[in-house]
């Protein structure tokens, strides 16, 4: 055998492993690739079942009674400036993502509260009608830094777009028990019947340091997570930047007026 | 060294007990135990990824050169971890989230990369493998004995079946929200550690 502790065979073996080790992990992160985005696009629809209230969070469903559940759940496609409905955009292909990242349908955003670095023209959230036609919630798409990343989650909105019906996240990088605790059921039952705008308005609701009220007393406040500040203000930032004039405003406006 | 393959394999549960003896691998303990579900695929995961490090690092010994025998071991190791983690994301996707970094801190977890320079470097291929189930599984027992008490007294359940029916949902029990903080998981690593030493007084040790 060669000598093992010579310099050419040292850096013959390192290599060797690199290649080997290499080959072993990209091949199984390229066969497996199209089962997790299967996975992480049930877990998306998942997320807002859950912000609409029609999934416990922990409860099992099989991806069938997601489907079934679904079905009043509707995608529509907006243009974020004037919050008209895109009929002709093909809700099953729209990647709001890859659009913000497109120069030719985003643009680029001076330094704002939420950090969100470039707007898309359009985005795609959820509509709830009942029977008659009349719209009951929306689900907004919300995305803003915590600490360590970007936050990506829901906003379920009364059909009087001020009252929320719940928030949740579906992809952080927030420290697990800290940070992390968006995720915690207690913390999201905490958010339905608090009220985003008030009388004149004016975006008032704030995740504050310490305990809030409940949500008929002190509609405006929500609990802190303890230890994790920036992603507590990171949640209310986003809020404010999703509702406001470079969110959601135009959308909001429009479907205030529809309901008068 | 001679070992024996029965005592490669068994006496990790009790005698050599990677967690309650060595105190070795104690921050995945803490934070995976609240539930038995979670718990179980976190034992599954590093019962396989320190078995196969195990039989890698055994295989390579007489050719891995002495002066980066660390490097190549945690490489072996992480190649391991990462395949892992992209397993559980296909196959159960909702685990994986709740276990999050978790799975990819089995890269650190002193047990591991502590079997393959301690074992795995000095012995042949089958007495490795042996070595790492019976780590791997002495691992697996504190883990779940720890959920178990965790889970049925912190939420009333086991396996995510109800158990002590809460009075959230109707029954009698008031769940412990002690036992779904880290610190619970100290209190009852650190009794069941005191019960294996009662048990077996050679573990304890002598004052210096």
């Amino acid at each position: 055998m060669a000598n093992r502790q010579a310099t050419g065979y040292i850096l013959l073996f390192a290599t060797a492993i690199c290649i080997v080790c290499g080959i072993l992990v990209s091949s199984f992160a390229v066969s497996l690739e199209p089962l997790q985005d299967e996975n992480a696009a049930l877990d998306k629809q998942k997320r807002v079942l859950e912000a609409v209230g029609l999934l416990q969070p922990g409860e099992r469903v099989t991806p069938e009674e997601v489907a079934e559940r679904f079905e009043p759940i509707k995608p529509v496609i907006i243009d974020l400036a004037t919050g008209e409905a895109q009929a002709d955009a093909d809700t099953a292909t729209f990647d709001q993502q890859r659009r913000a990242r497109n120069p030719s349908t985003s643009v680029e955003l001076p330094k704002n509260k939420a950090s969100v670095k470039r707007l898309p023209d359009q985005a795609l959230l959820y509509e709830v009608r009942d029977d008659d036609g009349e719209l009951e919630l929306v689900v907004l798409p919300i995305e803003g830094l915590g600490l360590w990343g970007t936050l990506y989650g829901f906003l379920a909105l009364d059909a009087d777009t001020t009252t929320v019906r719940g928030i949740t996240y579906y992809t952080h990088k927030e420290t697990p028990g800290l940070g992390g605790e968006v995720d915690n059921p207690r913390w999201k039952a905490r958010w339905p019947g608090r009220r985003a705008f008030d009388g004149d308005g004016e975006f008032q609701l704030a995740v504050i340091k310490g305990q809030a009220g409940g949500a008929a007393e002190d509609p405006f406040r929500v609990d802190g997570l303890s230890g994790a500040t920036i992603t507590s203000n990171g949640v209310t930032n986003m809020l404010d930047f999703w509702l406001g004039e470079r969110g959601f405003e135009a959308y909001l406006a429009r479907i205030r007026g529809e309901a008068n | 060294m001679a070992v024996k393959k029965s005592e490669a394999a068994l006496d990790p549960l009790w005698n050599n007990n990677p967690i309650a003896l060595q105190v070795l691998g104690i921050c995945s303990a803490l934070a995976v135990t609240t539930k038995m579900e979670t718990s179980l695929v976190m034992c599954v995961a590093v019962i396989c990824v320190l078995t196969l490090s195990n039989l890698t690092v055994s295989l390579l010994r007489h050719q891995i050169p002495n002066s980066i025998r660390i490097i190549v071991q945690l490489t072996v190791i992480a190649s391991l971890v990462i395949v892992t983690d992209q397993i559980l994301k296909a196959y159960v996707y909702e685990i994986s989230k709740q276990l999050s970094v978790f799975v990819g801190l089995i890269i650190t977890n002193c047990i591991i990369m502590g079997r393959a320079e301690a074992f795995a470097m000095q012995n042949p291929p089958s007495l490795a493998i042996l070595d790492g189930i019976g780590n791997g599984l002495g691992y697996s027992a504190i883990l779940m004995a720890t959920a178990v008490l965790r889970e049925l007294f912190g939420s009333g359940k086991l396996y995510g079946y109800s158990i002590l029916p809460t009075v959230s949902e109707g029954g009698w029990y008031l769940p412990n929200g002690l036992m779904l903080l880290s610190p619970a998981a100290f209190f009852i690593i650190g009794g069941l550690i005191w019960a294996i030493r009662v048990w077996k007084p050679a573990q304890v040790e002598m004052d210096g």
